[in-house]
């Protein structure tokens, strides 16, 4: 087997791709230096004094530049397509782009029936308004389509904890020594340090991400609302202490607390766990104080949906927070079906902990702005409760800036769960999550590139995917 | 003034106060002292052995004594052992137990021994210190600036090219952690596979002689990433103020567009930036403790790392009690300065 090239019989493409990028990059030179350059666009004309609509060098460098990202982008979808149909004839690209074949699948039938029906989908929908939105989403929802179809190990080409014999450290594109029947031919992205297969331990490493960051994200938002909303609502004493508590976790060091909570040390006392038994608490309550003050007056309903809603989430509740043998024991071991592994439990418990009072602050400085809205002042005179006022008149008027930060709080999870691998914390040294591998590949960075390389710019374009999208909700929400 | 400066003082000693308690609780779970006892002493002891090391040494005192005999609030406990000598935490080999202090703790200047780097906690902390404060100066140096140019150009002109590239760059920058573009930045300027070489990959001769060759990248690995946040609250600091009512004012009476910039929008655009620098130095403390591992320049993050790693309680107490200081007098300032230069907000 002869080691595959990165653009294989499609490299008469890459002249042409090298060629679209200078433009690309030279029309955003001009168009900067135009525009700081030459005096703003006025629609009244100096001269004569009638209006007109000015088309200006300015003009003609936005012109350019969307001209020039267009063929890029074209060329891109060139190689793309070439390279699903080339499979290996393609090169590594050509090869990645085959593997990756359900990811695009997906990812072209959610925008297109996104965009089919936008006008019915509300703020989701508007996001495909904006350019700067719509490469967001793609960027995130590559990962997480990667990651899914991953776990399900339908991309991967090898498992990502194999070592096979001779591919230690060996570059991209190296044919594997003596392959088995079906097994795919070639390390796409090279070997590791350890022989094992870079491609699929990204792939792979994507799916830790896409399980954990969110849901750590909801629950912090969990946290941070049934918190934030009574501090800004009531003020006084209890604002008082819960800002107080949030400035002692704000003002503690990440990392030292990292360091604190996740060693086996601590763990063994059984810290983590009774945090996890507060954290994950609040779901529960949030749930059950929103069922209640909607459904206060009618009993019958108000138990049926708290027997719906709750009585599930408590069993979920009860299953992840007992571990037999830990200090937290209380369920019999029939009883307790889910076991999540050791190291996954406190990363966590403490991304969580780092996260909600950052949220906390947020959600009490929006409701303590919008309790001052008439709309709130009619339901105080209705004689409603103030946990109603609080969850279904303050709650949703302030989703906007929610969901916005929720966007980037997703961004900066994944950010702190790579530091969590990076200095080797709580995932067990052998997972292939981004952080993790990372640091192993950083140590042998001078020589060989690939091992580190891949992990990392995954981590950047997902981290910026979520930035973007953020950015895109921000101002579709604005245009309200 | 002089009321509110002494309430933020008063509830910063709290914070402080509780923040340590908390390290010192976690520091002091048993099985990190069971750890430490076998480390220090041997590691066949048996539970036995254990527990008579940590009565001598005064760990099995309740855990608000011994917080606060560190702190030096309480007389620090002695260890009568059966012949009679008396040893504790006060009296170093040689003394004579009626001369030493009572006190010793935090507050009298005792930070205790480190047990990894041999050597009183207080020294090893000043030198990594002043270390990391070389780091940190140059970091600030090229980041603010640099981040405060960014935002108000951008901020400048909402909308145009100018503002949307220099968006793009900072959007880019916070999305770049650390770990991130520090590997880059090693791989593309300091690996021999790329073959550029420009720059050193590691920082450990930037110690003693800090040159461009050395300490360019990991000054720049921390404020890119901390310059992207500070030129996107600049911008939108710097875009509020554009479209307020005086500029307008000074545009219709004719003002030409960098006057109107620089004299009378800079100045109210740059009172939320000072806050948000202030407030970055937690995250700032974030990535010194990376950028500080993965270039092996053995600063105060190096330490933290190390002393966190090999169970080395006294000086993982003292690098968290400094941290904690740094991040607490930084609010304070920045509480007290967005007053100073914010005139329109008055304290009661």
């Amino acid at each position: 087997m002869d080691p595959l090239s990165w653009t294989g019989n499609i490299a008469f493409l890459d002249p042409l791709l090298f060629f679209a990028l200078g433009l690309l990059a030279l029309s955003v030179l001009v168009w900067i230096v135009l525009s700081a350059v030459l005096p703003e666009n006025r629609a009244i004309n100096v001269t004569g004094g009638s209006a007109s609509l000015s088309s200006g060098p300015l003009v003609l460098a936005a012109l350019a530049v969307k001209a020039a990202f267009l063929a890029t982008s074209a060329l891109v979808a060139v190689y793309l397509l070439l390279g699903i149909v080339m499979g290996t004839g393609a090169g590594i690209i050509g090869a990645m782009a085959q593997r990756l074949l359900p990811v695009w699948i997906a990812l072209v039938l959610l925008f297109t029936l996104s965009i089919l029906f936008k006008r019915k989908l509300g703020l989701y929908g508007k996001l495909f308004d904006s350019p700067i939105g719509m490469i967001g989403f793609a960027l995130v929802m590559f990962w997480v389509f990667t990651g899914f179809f991953g776990a399900v190990d339908m991309i991967i080409t090898h498992d990502p904890l194999a070592q096979l014999s001779g591919l230690k450290n060996k570059v991209p594109g190296t044919p594997l020594r003596s392959p088995e029947d079906g097994d795919f031919l070639w390390y796409l992205l090279g070997g590791d340090n350890l022989a094992r297969d870079v491609f699929s331990r990204m792939v792979k490493g994507a799916w830790e991400v896409v399980k954990i960051a969110p849901l750590a994200t909801v629950f912090a938002f969990m946290v941070g609302i049934t918190l934030g909303l009574p501090a800004g609502y009531f003020g006084g004493k209890l604002d008082t202490f819960l800002s107080f508590l949030a400035n002692l976790i704000l003002a503690f060091p990440v990392i030292l607390l990292f360091y604190l909570l996740v060693t086996p040390e601590i763990v063994q006392t059984g810290l983590p766990q009774f945090m996890a038994v507060v954290l994950f608490a609040f779901p529960l309550i949030f749930f059950f104080v929103l069922i209640n003050a909607r459904y206060r007056t009618q009993p019958q309903k108000n138990y049926l949906w708290l027997a719906v809603v709750l009585l599930p989430m408590l069993a979920l509740y009860l299953m992840v927070v007992n571990a037999p043998g830990s200090k937290v024991d209380i369920l019999p071991t029939a009883l307790d079906r889910i076991d999540i592994p050791g190291g996954i439990l406190v990363v966590f418990v403490s991304v969580v902990f780092v996260n909600s009072p950052t949220v906390f602050r947020i959600v009490r400085g929006l409701t303590m702005d919008i309790k001052t809205r008439d709309y709130v002042a009619a339901a105080q005179t209705r004689g409603e409760r103030p946990w109603y006022i609080m969850l279904w008149e303050v709650l949703p008027n302030a989703r906007g800036p929610l969901i916005v930060d929720f966007c980037l709080r997703i961004g900066y999870t994944t950010i702190l769960l790579g530091t969590l691998g990076f200095f080797g914390l709580g995932l067990p040294p052998e997972s292939p999550d981004w952080g993790s591998t990372i640091n192993e590949g950083r140590k042998l960075l001078a020589i060989y590139l690939h091992p580190a390389l891949p992990p990392a710019f995954a981590l950047l374009s997902m981290v910026l995917g979520l930035n973007l999208l953020a950015d895109g909700l921000r101002e579709e929400s604005l245009k309200d | 003034m002089g009321l509110f400066i002494l309430r933020r003082v008063g509830i910063m000693i709290l914070t402080a106060l509780c923040l340590t308690f908390v390290v010192f609780f976690m520091t002091n779970l048993y099985p990190n002292l069971e750890k430490l006892a076998k480390t220090q002493g041997n590691f066949r002891m048996s539970d036995e052995a254990v527990a008579s090391w940590l009565e001598k040494g005064g760990y099995l005192q309740s855990t608000p004594k011994k917080y606060l005999e560190w702190v030096g609030l309480a007389p620090s406990y002695q260890h009568q052992a059966e012949d009679g000598t008396i040893t504790g935490r006060c009296i170093t080999p040689g003394m004579d137990p009626k001369d030493a202090p009572r006190f010793c703790g935090i507050l009298q200047g005792y930070w205790g021994y480190s047990s990894v780097f041999k050597d009183e906690v207080s020294s090893i902390v000043a030198t990594r210190l002043s270390l990391t404060a070389i780091l940190m100066f140059w970091v600030m140096l090229v980041m603010v600036p640099s981040a405060l140019i960014l935002g108000v150009l951008a901020g400048m002109k909402e909308g145009s090219a100018t503002d949307r590239t220099l968006s793009t760059v900072a959007i880019t920058t916070t999305a770049t952690p650390e770990y991130v573009s520090g590997v880059l930045f090693i791989a593309i300027f300091s690996s021999s596979a790329v073959g550029l070489k420009w720059f050193k990959g590691t920082a450990t001769s930037a110690m003693d002689s800090p040159n461009l060759e050395n300490f360019l990248l990991p000054v720049l690995t921390i404020a890119l990433y901390g310059m992207g946040y500070i030129a996107r609250m600049t911008r939108a600091s710097m875009t509020e103020v554009m479209t307020a009512q005086y500029i307008r004012t000074a545009r219709l009476k004719g003002v030409s567009f960098p006057k109107i910039v620089l004299k009378h929008a800079l100045r109210n655009a740059l009172i939320a930036p000072f806050t948000v620098i202030m407030l970055q130095f937690p995250w700032l403390l974030n990535g010194v403790v990376i950028v500080e591992t993965l270039f092996n320049y053995k600063g105060f993050g190096w330490t933290l790392v190390q002393a966190a790693g090999n169970n080395d309680i006294e000086l993982l107490l003292g690098v968290s009690v400094v941290s904690v200081l740094v991040v607490l007098i930084t609010q304070l300032i920045s509480d007290i300065g967005y007053v100073f230069l914010n005139p329109r907000i008055r304290i009661t």
